[in-house]
């Protein structure tokens, strides 16, 4: 059952990806990013983290990618429909074939964790809870880099005033 | 999952009742606030309201589905279809959906089986308790979050400047109340500690059932409540934060070319936000289904609600629209800050004097 749910799944993701590249108007290809992200969200939902899946939701499909599509309404993007190469599409291909080409290396030369079960288990998660699980590790052991983290989104807020307010 | 798979047959056929009963119920409701909305507006204006359809009209609603289900499809030439036609689904789909974590009842026994009244939760025998979706409250925010699609595809691919305008504006208003109304929501965090919804109502649990209500728990959360309806409000884009439709300016904004039944999913969307919105604040604020006990549960539920939708009427027929500069002003100036004060003081408040209800002190 389970698997049948992810094969399906799967498919769904697997087919809105290939036509986030393949859309020739870019507010299709946005909806089909959005359709993406949601069958990700359904995977961490699968994988027991549904904190993950609730703010893949949110902040992915419900906020980033809002702006996305208003950015594109407002540039007015014509549909792309000449064929179009030049060097960046070249080297981004190249680039991405090898990610990909090292990400199945790593996948291939992989075993099995030998010692078993780390600390966080499902039943550990069950238990707890994701959210608090997260929310502990945050502000205990990570503490500096998600004080850091916030400190660069505060510049980033700030300049982008700046940037978009000539008069302050 | 798996062990969703293991429960007896009876949890299956006890899910399916649930989803079917509470689906044909907002559906009902969605169809009945239509009507009920232009009887109060109207007795507020010293008018009748639909009179001709039925006993006191009380067949508009259904006449007014026929009419719109037999007129003629339109889309326009210059539009981008297959956007256009997704956009009226995208905008209903996620306001029924966020029902199925909203808790409308106690347990109820059937059979010797216990069931709550919720439709994505089971009870646990071993246990003794009722598990349900631990990430609820987000997860309604996440539905709503995914609302503003459907504004913002229908005000772009119908190719219309007025459609447009409506679209953009609908966005951004969306965008700056849903920050307030997240920060609202946080004090009801720090007040039950819990992201699940069963667990929040079972929360505000009180001597008559009024006294737990996260609304009266303490001052703060009042005002976190009142503000939450509020921005609650905007988000669906309700006179008086209606600019995305504004009919006196845009044309009815975004739904301006669109027709038949596209028209009629935008309106069921729009009713059935209402609805949502109402069951949220009823969940979250005023005691999910709480209430002194000579009525059950299920019934304080539905009655909160519907008080709520009487609200949101009152306030139409009351305040004039916002201009659009003064809302984002109040969005992002006026409840923003206050939103972001409120959730200090809800935290300080608790470290002082625990989360008793306030009034507990005096007595």
């Amino acid at each position: 059952m389970e698997t049948l749910f992810f094969t399906i799944v799967a498919a769904v993701a697997v087919l809105s990806s290939i036509l986030v590249i393949t859309c020739k108007n870019p507010i299709n290809s946005a909806l089909s990013l959005v359709m993406t992200f949601f069958c990700l969200a359904t995977f961490y939902v699968m994988l027991d983290a549904p904190f993950m899946a609730a703010i893949q939701v949110i902040v992915y499909a419900g906020a980033i990618m809002v702006l996305i599509v208003f950015v594109i309404m407002l540039l007015n993007i014509r549909s792309e429909t000449g064929k179009r190469t030049n060097h960046a599409v070249a080297v981004s291909s190249i680039l991405a074939f090898f990610v990909l080409f090292e990400a199945c290396y790593f996948l291939f030369r992989s075993t099995p964790a030998k010692e078993g079960m780390g600390p966080l288990t499902s039943n550990v998660i069950e238990k707890i809870g994701h959210t608090e699980l997260i929310g502990k590790a945050m502000y205990s052991e990570f503490l500096l880099p998600f004080e850091i983290t916030s400190l660069l989104l505060l510049v980033a807020i700030i300049g982008a005033v700046i940037l978009s307010k000539k008069k302050i | 999952m798996d062990a969703l798979l293991a429960l007896p047959p009876m949890y299956y056929v006890a899910m399916v009742a649930k989803v079917l009963v509470a689906f044909v119920f907002v559906l009902l409701t969605v169809a009945y606030a239509t009507y009920a909305e232009r009887k109060v507006i109207g007795f507020m204006q010293v008018r009748l309201g639909p009179m001709r359809t039925g006993w006191y009209g009380l067949l508009q609603p259904i006449a007014d589905g026929l009419k719109l289900f037999f007129k003629e499809e339109i889309i326009p030439k210059q539009a981008s279809t297959f956007a256009f036609l997704v956009a009226p689904l995208i905008a209903l789909v996620p306001a029924f959906i966020s029902f199925a974590v909203i808790p409308f009842g106690g347990n109820i026994e059937v059979f010797g089986y216990t069931i709550p009244l919720q439709i994505a939760s089971v009870y646990d025998p071993q246990v003794g308790k009722v598990l349900d979706l631990n990430v609820g409250v987000l997860y309604i925010l996440g539905m709503a979050s995914l609302g503003v699609y459907g504004i913002v595809l229908a005000g772009w691919s119908s190719n219309s400047k007025y459609s447009l305008l409506g679209g953009l504006r609908a966005s951004a208003q969306m965008i700056s109340y849903e920050l307030a109304a997240g920060l609202a929501i946080i004090t009801v965090f720090l007040m039950s500690g819990s992201l699940s919804l069963n667990q929040i109502v079972a929360d505000q649990a009180g001597a008559f059932g009024v006294t737990g209500w996260y609304l009266f728990r303490n001052p703060c959360t009042f005002v976190a409540g009142i503000i939450f309806f509020i921005c609650s409000i905007a988000e669906i884009n309700r006179t008086p934060f209606d600019l995305p439709e504004a009919e006196t300016e845009l044309v009815s904004g975004f739904c301006t070319e669109y027709s038949s039944m596209k028209y009629a999913m935008f309106f069921m969307a729009e009713y059935a936000n209402m609805v949502t919105v109402c069951a949220v604040t009823t969940t979250l604020f005023l005691g999910g289904w709480h209430g002194p006990a000579f009525l059950p549960g299920w019934m304080w539920f539905v009655a909160k609600v519907y008080f709520l939708i009487f609200c949101c009427m009152w306030i139409r027929a009351t305040y004039p629209r916002y201009r659009y500069d003064q809302l984002m002003r109040l969005g992002w100036k006026v409840f923003l800050p206050i939103t972001l004060v409120l959730v200090v003081l809800t935290a300080l408040w608790i470290m002082a004097f625990g989360t008793e209800p306030w009034f507990s002190f005096i007595m």
